[in-house]
């Protein structure tokens, strides 16, 4: 009896959808398709190296809007495959006309307009057949209910049913009904093939996958030999004014106190003192310096343990939650354990939260790791923020960060690296 | 008083077994692997063990988990845990069969050999000695809350110092206060955090931990 229910009430969702979405395909479709080759067709009379891009830019927003709402309806995942702009582009009509050609250049450009073909025709149909099949029995029943009568004297077709009396009408009825539960098995199906039809033309192509792949890697690779330089000016920096200069200064007063030691005990014992003060602020600085290179409790305990300890260090009650069952690689785990560590150091300086949870755990391939706080929220990726940090060290292992951050708090930053454990 | 090392670095282990000798210990054996720990302990029996978090062979923290298995084996067995860092995290694990005998200290402390040799003796006592440096963590993370708050800078320092392990006397000593105002300053500690007060020097810093700990 649920099971039924809910079988019913989700026909009659993919059906309703089907409904708005076939404005979209119709209207939609092919009012930007006739835009785009307008637009497309008077570039050679240079009105179209201005609109072109604008016009375009519709074209992408319409797909893209096909895009999420076939994630959010039928999980079918339509990749994205627009190049991007380079960052140098130039402003004014310059500008506007090197977006042109870029955009003509961009197979994915023409995808798209095919797509706008194939989405007013084939497209439109199966939405059309999806809405009818759940609407068009209504027809009938209603025929059968009394409206028979309004056809006594002529003949009504409904389908193949030739109405013109009561029995003819429950006939009308029953063929309805027959449609009906044709409409709960197929309908939804039918939703799920428009989207199907859709990723097929949409979808990018193998090559442009790696081509973008590629790009992605190049990127990622220059940001991570960049961090890698640039870490190591900096562990060569902090050796070179600490914990080196301390150790000189340690021998030369071990040099004095040689000479001393006879002729001036009391001075000899004061720089034995001072040494040994140098020393000690020596193994500090190496101490600190190994943290910022790989913390011991990760090399020690794996990922999850570092993440308590790190915790156990904030000013702020935390608690932390992790169900690992093995561990990533050394470059992963050290990845993760730093933008935790910045993530928290964020919650720490900028949300005023009194209370931070940190989540973490690997299910389907995926180390997925959140950190909530109970603060004031407003965090934001990409204003300079650690947020873009965290972002550049995922990057080099595919993996991505997501911040929800409501003003009035709370802030989650969600981070995911696709990895195995062992 | 028998004494079971283990340390990897040669340097180290033969320092340590110089200083310990100086100091009129007797080292039953200095081991340089988590197996060869584990061995020395359960054969040798010694009155304390000092320890290296990191031991071959899997050089991570196997003297950390050889010790607190032998301790599972041997209750209240006397360990003092050497490491190039020191966590809360360990300490916590240290402390947590709350048998005593337990120190946790950072490798520079051994420059101090009289505080080193006196952690050592306190651990084979069954006290305690905890780093400095996991108390002021333990106190700064703690400090916004109000019954840590409401300590006078004075309580504050005793309190540290008790953390750490230290005696009354020492306490005095180390602040140049005497005995007695140690012992006032303790029970109002005592007071202000609703603990009640206890001669037991090894009961009162897991006291002090414990409720430090209470998240």
């Amino acid at each position: 009896m649920y099971a039924s229910r809910s079988r019913i009430r989700g026909s009659m969702l993919a059906a309703g959808r089907s409904f708005v979405l076939g404005f979209a395909a119709t209207a939609g479709s092919i009012t930007l398709f006739v835009l785009s080759v307008l637009s497309i067709a008077f570039v050679l009379l240079g009105i179209g190296l201005i609109t072109t891009p604008y016009v375009l830019h519709l074209v992408r927003r319409h797909a893209n809007q096909r895009r999420l709402l076939a994630v959010s309806w039928c999980d079918v995942r339509i990749p994205v495959p627009y190049r991007r702009f380079p960052p140098d582009l130039r402003t004014g009509i310059t500008g506007q006309v090197e977006r042109t050609v870029l955009m003509l250049k961009d197979p994915a450009t023409w995808r798209d307009l095919r797509w706008l073909l194939v989405d007013m025709t084939a497209g439109y149909v199966l939405l059309a057949v999806s809405f009818a099949l759940m609407v068009y029995p209504v027809e009938g029943i209603v025929l059968a209910a009394g409206l028979w009568r309004v056809f006594e004297d002529s003949t009504y077709w409904y389908g193949f049913v030739p109405v013109s009396s009561q029995a003819t009408g429950l006939a009308a009825a029953a063929l309805g009904i027959a449609v009906f539960h044709v409409g709960l098995w197929a309908s939804r199906p039918l939703l799920r093939l428009h989207f199907a039809l859709a990723r097929s033309v949409l979808a990018p192509t193998h090559e442009q996958e790696m081509a973008q792949r590629i790009d992605r890697l190049t990127e990622t690779r220059h940001e991570a030999v960049d961090t890698a330089a640039s870490e190591l000016r900096r562990i060569e920096r902090d050796l070179h004014d600490g914990a080196q200069a301390r150790l000189v200064a340690m021998g030369m007063n071990l040099g004095t106190i040689e000479a001393l030691v006879e002729k001036d005990p009391a001075q000899a014992k004061k720089l034995l003192a001072m040494a040994r003060a140098s020393s000690a602020e020596a193994l500090t600085e190496l101490r600190d310096l190994v943290r910022g290179i790989h913390p011991p409790v990760l090399a020690e305990r794996g990922l999850g343990d570092a993440v308590k300890a790190l915790a156990l260090r904030l000013p702020v009650e935390s608690e932390v939650n992790v169900e690992l069952a093995g561990r990533a690689e050394a470059p992963v785990e050290s990845a993760a354990y730093f933008a935790v560590s910045e993530a928290l150091t964020n919650a720490v300086k900028h949300s005023g939260a009194e209370r931070i949870w940190v989540d973490v755990h690997h299910a389907e391939g995926m180390l997925r790791i959140s950190v909530t706080d109970s603060g004031r929220g407003g965090a934001a990726i990409g204003t300079g923020s650690g947020l873009s940090g965290i972002e550049r060290r995922l990057g080099t292992f595919d993996g991505v960060l997501a911040v929800s951050s409501p003003a009035g708090g709370p802030t989650m930053v969600t981070m995911e690296i696709p990895c195995a454990l062992s | 008083m028998r004494v079971v090392l283990a340390e990897d670095l040669f340097l180290l282990r033969d320092g340590l077994v110089r200083m310990l000798e100086a100091y009129d210990f007797e080292v039953a054996a200095a081991v340089e692997t988590g197996p060869e720990l584990t061995r020395a302990l359960a054969e040798l029996e010694p009155d304390v063990a000092v320890v290296d978090v990191r031991l071959p062979p899997s050089h991570t923290d196997e003297g950390l988990q050889c010790a607190l298995a032998a301790r599972r084996s041997r209750p209240g067995l006397p360990v003092l845990v050497l490491s190039q860092h020191v966590e809360q995290l360990y300490a916590r694990e240290l402390l947590a069969d709350g048998n005593g005998g337990i120190g946790y200290l950072l490798k520079d402390r051994v420059f101090d050999a009289d505080q080193f040799i006196d952690a050592v003796r306190r651990v084979a006592a069954g006290g305690t000695a905890m780093d400095p440096q996991v108390i002021s963590q333990l106190l700064s993370r703690r400090s916004q809350d109000k019954p840590i708050g409401g300590l006078t800078p004075r309580e504050r320092e005793v309190m540290e110092l008790m953390a750490q392990g230290r005696s009354n006397a020492a306490i005095a000593g180390q602040m140049v206060i005497t005995e007695r105002a140690v012992a006032k300053h303790t029970s109002n500690i005592f007071g202000k955090l609703g603990l009640p007060p206890s001669d037991d020097d090894n009961r009162r810093v897991l006291a002090v931990l414990a409720y430090l700990d209470r998240g």
